[in-house]
């Protein structure tokens, strides 16, 4: 995991010289924040190739996939926005820093500690489409940190475009594709149909690149220590590691960057109430089921899934995938119905209104899950619950819908049991309190999509 | 002959007023999702669609025996070109206007798969300007319509367009925004968050 | 060259127009909204679905080459 092992050796002066073999983990996140002073005493100015489309080799043979969630291969993309468009022609990158998912803390964190890594990673990716603009799209204002690096970078010189940064509101979508393109054109940020693809016609039209903030670390760290220092971590199809955002009973939510492939009992304990991890079984109410991949993620039963491991391979086995790294173990004590019916609530209220199925399912979703929260419900709302979801499933401009059917069908099989006991007026859980983190408030007007 | 010129023009101009009255009243039933009763959706739509192009054929009858009317000197021309008409220039001319905004609403709606569908909008939107001009038009240039009980159907087309515009309009004001609808579902259906 | 039958669900008003004019391919759901075959359009059906994406009033449904 992320404690004790090696950091990456500092850069050798001469660019192109010997790839580092700088296994081992943190890649991504120092041990405090790194202004730019630090950074380059660490990694060197930004290995700029000199042409376009140098880098997509290296990001190819590294097997990086994007790190917002979709695990899309970069260099694919990459590719797409090279050969798009004239070549004069404007073209856009996009670092997307939204983090509208509420419980991931880990491109704030990023942001705040290796600003740097990631603005690295968009000059790189625009020298390698031939991009006329930069953006950075952010979730909340601007941290100090972030602001700094790029006044540091400008007077140094080390920019060769500047940025704009423009804030996200603070919308579930607000970090969907192109919503992020309608709202850097000076819209709200609402998804909206594709075709077409944003890397034929994204901002004003021109080819647009969009990466997660962390996967643009990693292609920075790509480009000076190489694939195969990439591939040392990993698994062989998943390689590199990734970012997560932890939370576990009795603690308090954690960014850690981990291998994949880790097991996930690593990462959130395993189950049996031995939390603070001494081996002496009790420290903690234990879990009784984990929640991978956020709110558009997948319940994962306990003790069933308490042997797997953070890549999408293993995942896929329970229908999960690691998304945006956000992990959590429920504890025992709270009520998983409570939980869901709070999130579905979230996720209904946090829908765009634009698409009938989604706009008419996904309330009526979220009103069933609160019904089988209480104490009894009506035989009908299972069946209702399952139609609704297979009605809403694709058929919304975005995956807002189809995120939320996995996360809600997947409890649903998961908290089974407490199912059962609620409709006999019982509930397990003897905490009433909130685990999973949800923002306060639903959107009501236009000003709160800009 | 003149004479019989003469009549076919003023009374295909009439029916085409009372059939342009209707396609804009079925115009705005489609865009309301309103239903002729005993009658399935797609009547609605194809009975505006096929009215508005029997109203066109109606007016190129009513330009055509007006220009062969030798009584007064009409270009073809000014059907289409506002205001070149020696004859009644103003009324004739206002004439031209809406049938030029017809023509152009005809051929984006004949080929309304192939293009922009805010550009169609933009174009079908002008409708709501067509038919007060051709409505000028009608009263202006035609004695028949200004006295009489010509001039209460006149009048009365006015009226039900009035009507049927004001419940556009009224849709329109009492409609949901975008950013509101997910909470009226909510309401519906007493979610509380 | 095969065409597949899209409805862009924003633009999409729940008219229902569609359905009525291709029923082979299109239901409505519970809301009114359509629910489109996602496969081919058969050749048979090839004038329908041409018909129906021109009857919708808000130009929702396309026939896309795939």
């Amino acid at each position: 995991m992320t404690t004790a092992l090696n950091m990456p050796v500092p850069h050798e002066s001469a660019p192109g010289g010997a790839a580092r073999q700088a296994a081992g983990l943190p890649r991504l996140l120092p041990a405090a924040p790194e202004d730019l002073g630090a950074h380059l005493a660490r990694y060197g100015p930004t290995p700029y190739r000199g042409q376009p489309d140098a880098l997509v080799a290296d990001v190819e043979a590294s097997g990086l996939t994007g790190r917002g969630g979709a695990a899309f291969p970069v260099h694919r993309k990459l590719a797409a926005v090279a050969r798009a468009g004239a070549r004069q022609g404007r073209k856009v990158v996009v670092a997307n820093g939204a983090e509208s998912e509420p419980a991931s803390r880990k491109d704030e964190c990023l942001l705040r500690v290796a600003p740097n890594l990631v603005l690295d990673g968009l000059q790189l990716v625009a020298e390698t489409v031939g991009a006329t603009e930069a953006h950075l799209y952010l979730h909340r204002e601007p941290g100090p940190e972030i602001l700094r690096a790029l006044a540091e970078r400008a007077a140094r010189g080390l920019d060769r475009l500047a940025v704009t940064i423009t804030q996200a509101p603070p919308r579930f979508l607000a970090g969907q594709e192109t919503a992020v393109v309608n709202r850097l054109g000076g819209g709200p940020a609402l998804p909206a149909f594709q075709p077409p693809r944003i890397s034929e016609r994204g901002l004003g039209g021109a080819p647009t690149l969009m990466q997660n903030a962390e996967t643009l670390a990693h292609l920075a760290l790509i480009a000076r220590y190489g694939p195969r220092w990439f591939r040392a971590a990993g698994t062989a199809t998943e390689p590199g590691s990734m970012l997560t955002t932890i939370y576990r009973p009795h603690a308090r939510p954690q960014v850690a960057e981990a291998e994949i492939g880790t097991p996930l009992c690593t990462l959130l304990g395993d189950g049996d109430g031995d939390d603070d991890g001494d081996g002496d079984g009790a420290g903690g109410p234990g879990a009784h089921a984990w929640l991978v991949g956020g709110y558009h993620g997948t319940w994962l039963p306990l003790p069933d899934a308490a042997g797997i491991t953070l890549d999408n391979a293993s995942l896929r086995r329970f229908g999960a995938a690691a998304g945006a790294g956000v992990l959590a173990a429920l504890p025992s004590d709270r009520c998983g119905l409570a939980e869901v019916a709070r999130v579905a609530g979230y996720l209904a209220a946090e829908s765009a209104g634009q698409c009938g199925p989604c706009l008419n399912g996904l309330p009526r979703i979220a009103a069933g899950l609160a019904e089988l929260a209480g104490r009894g419900h009506r035989r009908q709302i299972r069946t209702d619950l399952e139609r609704w979801s297979g009605l809403v499933e694709g058929r919304g401009a975005c995956h807002h819908p189809d995120g939320t059917v996995r996360f809600v069908r997947s409890a649903l099989t998961v908290f089974e049991p407490e199912i059962q006991r609620h409709a006999r007026g019982q509930c397990s859980a003897t905490d009433r309190a909130p685990f999973l983190p949800l923002p306060q408030g639903m959107p009501t007007s236009e000003e709160d999509w800009t | 002959m003149n004479t019989a010129f003469w009549y076919a023009s003023r009374a295909t101009g009439i029916v085409a007023l009372l059939l342009l009255t209707a396609v804009l009243v079925l115009g705005i039933l489609v865009n309301r999702q309103g239903r002729l009763p005993g009658l399935p959706r797609f009547a609605v739509t194809d009975l505006h669609r096929n009215l508005s192009l029997l109203s066109v054929a109606l007016i190129v009858i009513h330009v055509l025996t007006a220009v062969l009317d030798t009584y007064v000197h009409i270009p073809l021309i000014s059907a289409v070109i506002p205001f070149a008409s020696g004859y009644e220039r103003l009324w004739l001319g206002l004439g031209a206007v809406s049938l030029d905004i017809m023509l152009a609403m005809i051929v984006t709606s004949l080929l309304r798969g192939r293009l922009n569908r805010i550009l169609w909008r933009a174009i079908h939107l002008l409708a709501y300007a067509s038919w007060p001009v051709a409505f000028a038009h009608s009263i202006g240039s035609s004695k028949d319509l200004q006295q009489g009980w010509m001039l209460g159907l006149a009048v009365g087309c006015a009226m039900i367009i009035a009507a049927a515009v004001v419940w556009r309009l009224a849709h329109t004001a009492r409609q949901v925004p975008r950013a509101g609808r997910v909470a009226a579902v909510f309401s519906q259906h007493t979610v509380t968050r | 060259m095969a065409e597949t039958l899209r409805v862009n669900p924003i633009t999409c008003a729940g008219h229902g127009v569609c359905a009525e004019l291709l029923p082979e391919l299109v239901t409505l759901d519970e809301w009114g909204y359509p629910i489109v075959d996602p496969g081919p359009v058969p050749p048979a059906l090839d004038r329908g679905a041409r018909r129906a994406v021109t009857g919708c009033p808000a130009l929702a449904l396309k026939l896309m080459r795939n």
